[in-house]
């Protein structure tokens, strides 16, 4: 076990994951390791385990938690929520955390490149001629980007708004 | 019956045979799609960075929607999930509701989670039915042996697919290709995640889960593994050369969507049903079915 500095536990940091849409049922969590024992990540990367993450946050452990790079390797499969017998919302806790992290400013450059792109084009993949020549070569109609909507909707650097 | 079909942003750019298979399977079964031009991207790929981003870019397309009061089949099962969490949140949690349409007011729409979302196979599975697939079939896909995929967000979070499947014994995909007439094979890794959330973070990690399924597949012989998901495409088609060399495994198997099977079954050549653009191709299947 590495020791724990007190010092920089955050008393409050288990309330604002609570308080992230999604993060609402985390204090329920009595450490039965269903969600870890469910979870296809952990066997390949042991630092990711739902349980002990949500013991992190309990215990206030938030920069440990916020910095880490493994917080992102979930893979949203909800397999730990399904087998949870106290109605824990894993994968929707691991959102609240990214959120939290975004908002620390730990986010991932592959991320933030995505999200600059829906705001400039309203999706993922650019669409031009190329696209669309060859839909119609399918006898697929053609994708009209509709972008201007995005800029209203999506703040600029909104990640924490 | 008629419903808008949502493409979401990777179908209509990187995955034409499916969206070309889709529609003209539907078209036959006597589904008519109505596109909608101001569609765009469903909010999932927002939601690791804000959750509340995510919401009102999938609340943007359902109040697009709810103004043509048509229901969503979309072909994507993330696309799918995310919009049917999202209206499932603005029907059921009024302070969510609001918020929402507090953000959405400034383009000048209004939303109130009425529509109803379905991915394709939930479409087909509810409105043609198992029945009356196998009533239309007009050639058999006998002799050929496919497994099935079913996908995370297919079958999960369970809370929202009440009626519909079970995220532990599922059957509906199953029972769809058997109503074209093959075999469906059934493989140990059947519920696995093919960790496509990750690949952007760690590839090695993301191809490792990918590969139990692929070699459990290779193993029973199937002609292909069915797909109804892009994201699923991008680890099991994607990455199925990448893979096979990092673990020096012989792997080669062909991945198909369910429409295009489905369409073989209805008689369609493979040529409409967009199988040059399978990257491996699933070429003893088609001997079988083409001759
Ligand atoms: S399954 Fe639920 S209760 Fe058990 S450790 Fe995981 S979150 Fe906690
Ligand atoms: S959703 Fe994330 S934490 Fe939960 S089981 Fe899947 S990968 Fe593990
Ligand atoms: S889930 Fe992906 S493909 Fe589907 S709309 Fe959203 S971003 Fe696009
Ligand atoms: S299998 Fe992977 S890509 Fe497919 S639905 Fe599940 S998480 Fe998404």
């Amino acid at each position: 076990m590495t020791k724990i500095n007190l010092n920089r536990l955050d008393p409050q940091f288990k309330n604002r994951v609570a308080e992230q849409p999604g993060g609402e049922g985390l204090k329920a969590c009595f450490a039965c390791k269903a969600c870890t024992a469910a979870c296809p990540i952990q066997p390949l990367d042991k630092r990711y385990d739902p349980r002990k993450i949500i013991r992190m946050v309990l215990l206030g452990m938030k920069d440990q938690v916020l910095g880490s790079d493994f917080i992102w390797l979930c893979s949203s499969c909800y397999s730990c929520q399904e087998v949870c017998p106290q109605n824990v919302r894993f994968t929707e806790v691991m959102y609240a955390i990214k959120n939290l992290a975004a908002q620390e400013a730990c986010i991932p450059p592959g991320l933030m490149a995505q999200r600059s792109l829906l705001r400039k084009h309203g999706r993922l993949y650019e669409v031009g001629e190329f696209e669309n020549e060859k839909r119609l070569k399918f006898g697929l109609p053609p994708i009209i980007e509709h972008p201007e909507d995005f800029e209203k909707l999506l703040p600029d650097q909104s990640v924490g708004v | 019956m008629e419903a808008l079909l949502y493409l979401g942003c990777t179908v209509p750019i990187r995955n034409l045979n499916y969206e070309v298979s889709a529609r003209l399977t539907a078209k036959a079964l006597g589904i008519t799609f109505r596109d909608l031009e101001e569609f765009s991207c469903c909010g999932f790929p927002l939601k690791s960075l804000n959750v509340e981003d995510t919401m009102v870019t999938a609340a943007r397309n359902l109040a697009l929607a709810e103004r043509e009061d048509l229901d969503i089949c979309a072909l994507c099962n993330a696309c799918a999930g995310t919009l049917n969490e999202v209206a499932h949140q603005i029907r059921t949690r009024p302070e969510i509701r609001e918020k929402i349409n507090q953000r959405l007011r400034p383009i000048g729409l209004h939303v109130e989670g009425k529509v109803r979302v379905r991915n394709f196979m939930r479409l087909l599975w509810e409105e043609i039915g198992v029945e009356g697939i196998r009533k239309a079939v007009t050639r058999p896909l006998e002799g050929i042996m496919l497994a099935p995929h079913y996908g995370c967000h297919y079958l999960k979070p369970s809370e929202l697919n009440v009626g519909f499947d079970s995220s532990e014994t599922p059957r509906t995909l199953s029972e769809m290709i058997g109503a074209t007439g093959a075999e469906v094979v059934n493989y140990p890794s059947l519920l696995d995640c093919c960790g496509g959330g990750l690949l952007g973070m760690s590839e090695e990690v993301a191809n490792a889960m990918a590969a139990r399924k692929l070699v459990d597949v290779s193993k029973t012989g199937a002609h292909a593994l069915v797909l109804v998901c892009p994201f699923c495409n991008v680890m099991y088609e994607g990455q199925q050369k990448k893979i096979a060399k990092s673990t020096g495994l012989d792997l080669k198997t062909p991945v198909v969507y369910y429409p295009q099977v489905l369409g073989l079954a209805l008689g369609m050549t493979s040529e409409q049903l967009g199988f040059k653009l399978n990257r491996i191709k699933p070429a003893s299947l088609l001997k079988i079915v083409e001759g």
